[in-house]
């Protein structure tokens, strides 16, 4: 909403400098988004005319208007398609100056020289229309500067209004804020007309009364016209183009009131009168701006009498029966729609228009006449309407003020500030709202709100009213006393930072990729498409899958990071993924999975030579998890996994229950994202990983006897897992077996195809006594009598 | 019984012209090490007679003490030894990567979490795919309500049309912890949130926020903005402030939007702050009584408030990170420098 500071003057004295006015803006909630002063930046563009259009040679595009500006005739090339003869434009010579600190020079656009340019409104600094050259009033002197013609000398507030002030989107209601603001009065005259003649002349049938809760339609005699400099100086500063005196007409009192209107070309209605309905299956509507709008049951129309749409209610007009230059007669129709409707029909058509923003935030059902009326007293001032008869009023149910209790006491409860009834009375008055006391309740007052302010409904409603009166910033601000709470992460989240600090450890950067990702991505890994949970509107319609992997995710963030050259990344990510929803459930099944990928080499030089990234790097990252959440029972099991190269994966087990895969990848897959071989990867669930067994924490005495190490080696089946020999080792070492680890693996011909041998290092020790050798000698037999029996190995010697 | 072998002067001239480090070791070996003329002379005092043993005695250890001192005093002279193997650079580089780094995210939602935890609040999460009830309608959001479309909505292909969507806010956390527990509530609610608009410098489809709820007797909008004022000052330092403006969200009344003075220009008026000197972070307001009446708590014996801004904008205010899609490309480059 655009406020020209001049306008506001027709209601409220301010003698405060315009950034002090933005700043009382900003605190009562109308925030400024920008305090324009068009005429600071603009200097030397006057007015002139087009004297002729002609085509540029070499540019189909563009056309080359000669023009003459008072005291002088010249050339200009301008891209613009609404440039005809004899329009009056704004034209910046070269020498001038336009917003944002540009000037125009004289220079060759495809070959033919332009003399400086013409201006759109948004050249000059007036809002963001940018279709076409701004007309300018066809009387307007020629030569005269612009700033002069269109008062860029003015100030314009630009406002961001929230949706519950429709009040604030007119400029009596901006002034109504200002005005209680600095403690000074506002002005507003009721608009005088004469009505004489009978009104049946025209015929008003509201079919949907509870979509148009009051509608009225009267008949005005015009004689089409530009409308004053003055008015269309006013519209242009608010960011409007002038069009017609008519038009021009109800376009100001919306903005200055609130109220939109809509004035129908009597002649061009087929029966003189309207009808309020809503749309039928099927029904079209071309509306003003030539588009063919499909209408549906929900939507509302306003019909000619012969029941034809004519206008989508509150919304935008039809073509049909616009306004033109011929037109002699309309039928001015100013109505009260449900904001639910027009928000519903508005949305549904991605059309937005000023009428519509200000129906569906809620207008003053009972402002409507008052509104009427202001339209009649300007069109007899600018379009030499006649006296004409006066309005059909369609309005059954009179929508009554709200009545609220208000309790003072509660209002500075909720504020936390001192205050007593009478300040919080007199906050409310200037606002409009009415204070009635209720007999025999001290402890409260009745609060009548204005009809223009629909927001006020509950007395918390009225609570932030006061608090905007008094300043929400003056509040003395204090903090709760959180005593009955201690602060604190629970178990799990300390587990997740935990777990993300383990991986940073090893050297590995956490990454966030995006949740919606391509099909294609999924299929790349093997993962079937189909079982997911997508979203149907995404801008970016080739990613609507929700994510039920993060891997691929990573693997376009290492495609990325060797795009630019770094393919020795080791990334994770811990997030949520989404599965098709379990029987009976609404939501997709969400859980939190931790991925790892490690591509290129893992840097070890210039100590140790580089070495590629191989599969211990995950497995690494898996164990060093496992461990700083001191769990037990989590193995990793050898078995194909989609994504993995054959042979070189396993899954993550968690008591019994498979969570995940880790592995070397696919080098196909690899390439299939754009990433390089070698690169190896984890993912799994993290929930079952939080939740499995935690091993047994009680303290052992540490032995203070001596140690006894050995060295074993068996030749075993390549089927028989390290882990299952070192278990067999570890049962039959018993208590004295401290720590067994296998240190070698080792193949060859000698050995046998699909045999391989393990060397495991032993450390015995006593936790009472020194070991003595026929003991030891003992221990050491039965570790290998274990193994060579349970796994069919041999010793080697 | 010979004591010319211990000839001292020799043995100190011996000592002072040698000129590395290295030799003084074979001197001490030559002049008092085993099989030295000073060591054989000590063995052979048992073989002596009585009398003998303690002049011979204190002439071996005085001339033992006087080498040793000479050689101490050549060490001093010479400075240490030159070493056997060639010298160490430790500048080469480092052995492997080093430590890895935490997402800037996961780093500014940590520390957010640890100021709200220290003032006594905690920590909730709840799912990204969020049903219409706890998105909007429990949050005052009725069907068609024009504040809807302040959200532009990403919905999922579950349930009825619209009915199941990709959060567009943290507060969907906010009613499922009242559905949960009775008051008083002191949480934080930080979490990915998604929204279908287009991608430019500072607007990402995805991206994070961080939402505080506290609901208990006798909250009030001072304690609201005390809060925040506390919450600012941890995170930017003391010396910025914040500002309250009022503003609207359906789920809070009264509303308001808080921004804190530039942190690029001390409030001076910048570009980053368009002149303003301020920064709005994010909206806050006392919880609506008919978001207390969606979960079954009385507005009359509890109030509350809720506030709740970007996690990116966080560090995109601080480090100037920009544009927001930074953040999720994973730029090995962007992820180890912070």
């Amino acid at each position: 909403m655009r406020v020209p500071l001049s306008w506001l003057t027709d209601f409220v004295a301010l003698d405060a400098e315009p950034r002090a006015i933005a700043e009382a803006l900003d605190r009562l909630g109308l925030e400024v988004e920008a305090l324009d002063a068009p005429g600071e930046e603009i200097t030397g563009v006057k007015v002139a005319r087009i004297l002729e259009v002609r085509p540029h040679p070499n540019a189909d595009k563009l056309q080359l208007c000669d023009i003459e500006f008072g005291d002088g005739t010249t050339t200009v090339v301008c891209g613009a398609p609404n440039v005809v003869n004899g329009m009056v434009v704004a034209y910046a010579p070269s020498g001038a100056t336009l917003p944002g600190g540009f000037k125009l020079e004289r220079r060759k656009i495809r070959g033919e020289v332009s003399d400086g340019m013409l201006c759109s409104s948004r050249e000059l600094g007036l809002g963001e229309e940018h279709d076409g050259i701004l007309p300018l009033a066809s009387d307007a002197e020629l030569g005269m500067d612009v700033r002069d013609l269109l008062g860029l000398h003015d100030v314009v507030f630009d406002l961001s209004v929230t949706p519950n002030r429709s009040d604030a989107m007119s400029i009596v209601g901006v002034a109504r804020d200002l005005a209680a603001h600095f403690g000074v009065p506002l002005t507003v005259a009721e608009p005088t007309v004469d009505v004489s003649g009978d009104a049946s002349d025209i015929s008003v049938l509201v079919e949907a009364v509870e979509r148009a809760p009051r509608f009225t339609a009267r008949q005005v005699g015009v004689t089409m016209g530009p409308s004053p400099d003055w008015m269309q100086r006013r519209l242009t500063l608010a960011g409007m183009r002038p069009i017609s005196n008519v038009v021009d007409v109800t376009n100001y009192v919306m903005l200055e009131r609130g109220q939109p209107s809509h004035a129908f070309d009597l002649d061009r209605l087929r029966g003189p009168g309207l009808v309020v309905r809503t749309a039928q299956v099927g029904e079209t509507l071309t509306t003003l701006d030539d588009v063919e709008r499909k209408l549906v049951p929900s939507d509302l129309l306003i019909c000619d009498a012969d029941r034809r749409p004519q206008a989508i209610a509150g919304i935008m007009g039809g073509a049909e029966a616009e306004v033109h230059d011929g037109t002699t007669g309309i039928v001015l129709e100013v109505a009260y729609f449900a904001p639910m409707g027009i928000s519903m029909t508005s949305k549904r058509l991605g059309l937005r228009s000023e009428a519509s923003a200000r129906f569906e935030r809620g207008v003053d059902p009972n402002g409507v006449m008052r509104a009427s009326d202001r339209v009649v007293e300007l069109l007899a001032e600018v379009a030499g309407a006649p006296i004409g008869p006066p309005a059909i009023d369609e309005y059954p149910t009179v929508v009554a003020r709200e009545r609220i209790r208000v309790r003072p006491g509660r209002v500075g409860a909720v504020l936390g500030v001192e205050l007593d009834g009478a300040q919080v009375r007199e906050s409310l008055r200037p606002l409009g709202i009415d204070i009635e006391e209720i007999d025999g309740d001290a402890e409260a007052f009745t609060a009548i709100a204005p009809t223009y302010r629909p927001d006020l409904v509950r007395e918390i409603d009225v609570v932030e009213e006061v608090g905007r009166r008094i300043g929400l910033d003056s509040i003395p601000r204090t903090l709760p006393h959180t005593t009955e709470q201690g602060g604190g992460l629970t178990a799990r989240q300390r587990a997740r930072r935990l777990v993300a600090d383990v991986m940073v450890g090893l050297g590995h950067s956490e990454a966030m990729t995006l949740p919606l990702i391509a099909e294609a991505d999924l299929s790349r890994i093997g993962v079937d498409p189909a079982a997911t949970v997508r979203a149907t509107n995404a801008l970016s319609a080739e990613e609507p899958v929700l994510r039920p992997a993060i891997l691929p995710g990573l693997l376009k963030s290492v495609a990325h990071n060797a795009g630019l050259g770094l393919s020795d990344v080791a990334l994770f990510e811990l997030g949520h993924v989404f599965g098709v929803p379990p029987k009976g459930q609404l939501l997709p099944d969400e859980r939190d999975h931790l991925a790892f990928v490690a591509s290129g080499t893992m840097r070890r030089g210039p100590v140790e030579p580089d070495r590629p990234v191989d599969v211990y790097d995950a497995t690494d990252a898996l164990h060093a998890i496992v461990d700083a959440l001191q769990l037990t029972g989590v193995e990793t099991t050898t078995a194909d996994h989609s994504g993995y190269l054959r042979g070189r994966a396993a899954s993550v087990v968690v008591g019994g229950v498979t969570i995940g895969a880790v592995g070397e990848l696919d080098p196909a897959v690899l390439a299939s994202f754009g990433a390089l071989a070698p690169a190896v990867a984890f993912e799994v669930d993290l929930d079952p990983l939080l939740a499995g067994d935690r091993r047994d924490q009680a303290f052992a005495p540490l032995s203070r006897y001596p140690a006894a190490a050995m060295d074993l080696a068996f030749v075993l089946d390549e089927s028989v897992p390290a882990a299952a020999v070192v278990a067999t080792i570890r049962k039959a070492g018993g208590e004295l077996l401290e720590d067994a680890r296998v240190f070698d693996e080792f193949r060859s011909e000698a050995l046998g195809v699909g045999r391989r041998s393990l060397a495991v290092a032993l450390r015995f020790r006593a936790p009472d006594r020194t070991l003595k050798d026929t003991e030891l000698n003992a221990v050491w037999q039965a570790c290998i009598d274990a193994v060579v029996k349970h796994h069919r190995a041999e010793l080697r010697s | 019984m010979d004591l010319s072998d211990l000839d001292l002067d020799a043995a100190v001239a011996a000592i002072t012209a040698a000129t590395e480090a290295g030799e003084l070791a074979d001197l001490r070996k030559r002049l008092v090490g085993k099989g030295s003329p000073a060591f054989r002379t000590r063995e052979s005092i048992k073989t002596l007679d009585a009398a003998d043993r303690p002049v011979v005695g204190k002439a071996v250890t005085d001339f033992t003490k006087a080498v040793e001192a000479a050689l101490e005093v050549r060490a001093g002279e010479l400075g240490p030894a030159a070493p056997t193997e060639p010298p160490l650079d430790l500048t080469l580089g480092t052995h492997g990567r080093g430590r890895g780094h935490l997402h800037l995210v996961t780093q500014c939602q940590r520390e957010l979490e640890d100021v709200f935890v220290s003032l006594g609040y905690r920590v909730a999460e709840g799912p990204e795919v969020e049903d219409d009830w706890h998105n909007f309608e429990a949050l005052n959001f009725p069907p068609g309500h024009p504040a809807r479309a302040m959200q532009d909505t990403l919905y999922v292909d579950l349930g009825d049309p619209e009915q199941v969507l990709l959060r567009t806010h943290t507060s969907p956390v906010q009613i499922r912890l009242m559905e949960s527990q009775p008051p008083p509530i002191y949480a934080v609610m930080p979490g990915r949130t998604y929204r279908n608009e287009t991608v430019d410098a500072r607007h990402s489809a995805v991206f994070h926020q961080i939402e505080g709820l506290a609901v208990d007797r006798g909250l009030t909008f001072g304690d609201l903005a005390g809060t925040l004022e506390t919450f600012t000052s941890a995170y930017f330092g003391k010396k910025v402030t914040s500002r309250l403006l009022p503003s609207f969200f359906p789920f809070t009344e009264p509303s308001a939007e808080f921004a804190i003075t530039c942190v690029f220009c001390d409030a001076a008026g910048c570009r980053v702050c368009s002149q303003t000197g301020w920064i709005e972070l994010g909206g806050c307001g006392m919880v609506d009584p008919n978001v207390f009446l969606a979960v079954g708590i009385d507005p009359e014996e509890y109030t509350g408030f809720a506030f709740g801004f970007g996690l990116e904008r966080m560090p995109m205010l601080r480090y100037g990170v920009e544009p927001i899609k930074t953040f999720f490309d994973n730029d090995s480059r962007f992820l180890s420098r912070y």
